[in-house]
């Protein structure tokens, strides 16, 4: 076992003991920090896989913004360990059951059985459309920013465009739902 | 004659039109520049503090310092125990323990009465210069020791005779006692 | 992958430690006299002397240069050190003990990382190769810095939960939400920057600090190039520090401490210590992005022979730059009133991110007139 065995394992565990941890704590503040370290330990698996952009994105988006607002949430609202005990019925806890059940084995099946065929510049996902001028192998894949940048604005243009169309939908709705429009009365 | 209106009393007020901000003014850039200049130039123009130890403020004449005890140009004391200060004090700073004055001093036979002990408690004056104002000896003074500090809540009690070594002598436009002096030698008591 | 960690391990981590170390010392030396730097250009400004009694007893004895140094405060900071270190410790009884004594370390603990991918200056070696000085160059050291200075939030997020005050949790919030809101303004300023740098046709992709630093030598500064990114960078860069103008989480004003209300003693200390480290950071990336990092004036090649001489005289120059930074800091500390909270909000909202939104667009379309003019030339 060498060095950046020990450090996987490290990561490892951080990641999905925090992961654990956050799950089982009573109080909503340390789950958010227990979350938070188990985003963080996920980045540092990333760094030891030499891939220094996805290890940041993860720290700057998830950590750094998305948990600074739940927190921010948890805060504001000042949730007590006792909040969230709302008990679901046994019908539905079923139900959600089977459906994660089914969830995991299915993604656990389609791991398995692409695990054998596949190697790093083939996709699990189905071809879209290559570009017609410099195909995308003249840029081998690396790990650099500029290899990203190139991917994301040749071979998966519709993705990001299509990511990039929901997100304003969703910013133009929240916009909706929360102005205050003069005619309409608030219902509460 | 009518009570003068309320307008009548005032000055009208004028509301100036504002000018319109200009666009550089609405970002405020040059105005920060401005006080930018400002607070510059400031820190190469001369200091105005003192380096306090070192350096003491000039005490104007008026300054109502520590409470202090006064002798008059003869070198004699000049409280008469009326306890008048004692009274006025608001905090109640000042105990007085009366006494008569020593018969040995003939240049005071006059004065019925002295302070046999005098204590002012610097922790409860609180400078408001009425013992000054009420003593009708002019035997008492606010003077322009400022700093007043102690160890122990008994050295900051001042007694007679620190209350003396501070007040020192002051001059005496009237020699009261004097004059009475002289009146009753003449036969004229009263 | 990662070949070199076998042989000779010890000493490459040996070595790294080392020069963390000697980055952190450094570092907080600095932000221990940015403190000093702080009390003494405000009594300047403000017609007094500022600290000038502080000094070891042998120093004091040595003719001109001993008074001189007590003059200057220079053992000040040592006071103040020790001062917070034997102060007595309070801890309130209504706090959550264990986020209380967390938020210092995590305030201090981001502003610390984020000089590891801060490159301060250029290593001329004998065989004519140069290299970057830094802890570690990243390609991606922006958003490395970017990505732990926003840790640091939590760290006063939290002192201001924990502390269970209204004060203090006002100023957790107030300062997580200026912190949301700035950072979006800061990040689409750098963006025409890096559009700029990285331009078709120039050498350099990705979104290297040196790359950056490097790019500057001997043209033009990017903040000549780019005057309103470098503008909107550094009001966020204030407000990202939470300096003055935009001191929302301790304005004493309305908040008694903020969100250090409820800390005393070494824990005061160390969020104390913390601004300030963030400070001396915030001046050293301003530097190396937009005025030049170790280079000479612009338009001007180094004049520094390259050496170890050389080497030194970048490092002395990009230090000069970064301490002129943190005394415009102070400046500016002193000379403009603090914010309202909404025109905080505004300012970032409605002013600095459409701005920022404008100046990438225009910057786009500058670079892409530029570039088709370089293809039809071809
Ligand atoms: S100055 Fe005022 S408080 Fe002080 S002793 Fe005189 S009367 Fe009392
Ligand atoms: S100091 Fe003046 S007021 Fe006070 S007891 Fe003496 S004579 Fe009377």
């Amino acid at each position: 076992m060498n060095a950046v065995d020990l450090l996987f394992w490290l990561f490892a565990i951080l990641s999905v003991g925090g992961g654990l941890a956050m799950i089982f704590s009573r109080h909503p503040v340390s789950a958010a920090m227990f979350m938070i370290v188990s985003l963080v330990g996920v980045a540092a698996l990333f760094v030891l896989l030499e891939s220094f952009f996805l290890a940041i994105l993860q720290v700057l988006v998830y950590a750094g913004a998305v948990m600074v607002l739940f927190l921010f949430i948890i805060m504001l609202l000042d949730v007590g360990p006792e909040a969230g005990k709302r008990k679901l019925g046994h019908f539905k806890m079923g139900i959600f059951g089977v459906l994660a059940t089914v969830l995991l084995v299915g993604t656990l099946l389609t791991l398995g059985n692409s695990f054998d065929s596949l190697a790093l510049d083939q996709s699990i996902w189905p071809e879209l459309s290559e570009p017609k001028d410099g195909p995308s192998q003249s840029l081998p894949f690396s790990t650099q920013v500029s290899s990203f940048g190139y991917g994301l604005m040749t071979k998966y243009m519709l993705p990001i465009q299509i990511s990039g169309f929901m997100l304003l939908a969703a910013m133009v709705g929240v916009i909706i739902l929360s102005k205050k429009t003069p005619g309409r009365e608030d219902v509460n | 004659m009518p009570p003068p209106t309320f307008e009548l009393i005032m000055a009208k007020t004028v509301v100036l039109e504002r000018k319109p901000l200009s666009f550089s003014e609405r970002t405020y850039l040059p105005q920060i520049a401005t006080g930018l200049k400002t607070t510059f130039s400031n820190m190469f123009k001369p200091k105005v503090t003192l380096q306090y130890p070192e350096e003491k403020p000039v005490i104007p004449n008026n300054y109502r310092g520590v409470p202090t005890l006064v002798k008059d140009p003869n070198g004699r004391e000049k409280c008469v125990s009326c306890q008048l200060c004692e009274f006025v004090c608001p905090p109640k700073a000042i105990r007085i323990t009366p006494g008569s004055v020593p018969e040995d001093q003939d240049d005071r036979e006059h004065v019925e009465k002295a302070p046999q002990e005098f204590e002012i408690n610097m922790l409860r004056c609180i400078y408001c210069g009425y013992c000054q104002e009420v003593c009708p000896e002019e035997a008492i003074f606010l003077q322009d020791e400022y700093s007043s500090s102690g160890f122990t809540r008994e050295e900051m009690i001042n007694n007679k005779e620190k209350l003396y070594e501070l007040g020192g002598t002051l001059p005496d436009r009237h020699y009261k006692w004097d004059k009475k002096k002289e009146a009753e030698t003449d036969g004229n008591t009263h | 992958m990662m070949d070199w960690m076998p042989q000779g391990l010890w000493f490459e981590v040996c070595l790294k430690v080392f020069f963390a170390f000697m980055m952190v010392g450094a570092v907080m030396t600095m932000a221990g006299y940015s403190v000093l730097a702080e009390r003494k250009v405000s009594a300047w400004m403000q017609g007094r002397v500022g600290p000038n009694r502080t000094v070891l007893p042998f120093v004091e004895y040595i003719p001109i240069f001993g008074p001189l140094l007590k003059k200057l405060g220079m053992f000040q900071p040592l006071a103040d050190g020790l001062k917070f270190l034997f102060k007595e410790e309070i801890v309130p009884g209504h706090v959550n003990k264990f986020y209380y004594y967390l938020a210092p370390l995590i305030a201090l603990v981001p502003a610390l990382t984020t000089m590891t991918v801060l490159p301060f200056g250029q290593m001329y070696w004998n065989d004519g190769t140069v290299s970057t000085l830094a802890l570690a160059d990243l390609e991606v050291g922006i958003l490395f810095v970017f990505a732990v200075s926003s840790l640091g939030v939590y760290g006063i997020a939290l002192a201001g939960w924990s502390s269970n005050s209204k004060y203090s949790f006002l100023g957790g919030i107030r300062s997580s939400a200026q912190m949301i809101s700035y950072e979006l303004a800061m990040g689409l300023s750098l963006l025409p920057v890096f559009l700029w740098v990285c331009a078709p046709g120039s050498s350099e992709s990705g979104l290297s600090l040196s790359a950056i630093a490097n790019s500057q030598s001997g043209g033009a500064w990017l903040f000549l190039v780019q005057p309103l990114s470098a503008l909107i960078f550094l009001i966020a860069l204030f407000a990202e520090t939470n300096r003055l103008p935009f001191d929302m989480p301790e304005s004493e004003t309305d908040l008694v401490g903020g969100f250090h209300t409820e800390y005393g003693s070494f824990k005061f200390g160390i969020f104390f210590v913390a601004e300030y480290a963030h400070i001396v950071i915030g001046s050293a990336i301003f530097t190396v992005i937009f005025l030049g990092g170790w280079h000479f004036l612009p338009f001007m090649e180094d004049p520094w022979p390259a050496n170890w001489i050389g080497s030194l005289l970048g490092v002395g120059w990009f230090l000069a730059k970064t301490i002129f930074l943190i005394f415009f800091f102070i400046w500016i500390r002193w000379t403009l009133p603090r914010f309202r909270y909404d025109q905080v909000m505004h300012l970032g909202w409605s002013k600095l991110l459409p701005l920022a939104l404008v100046n990438l667009i225009v910057y786009l379309l500058i670079v892409t007139v530029i570039d088709q003019n370089a293809a039809a030339n071809l």
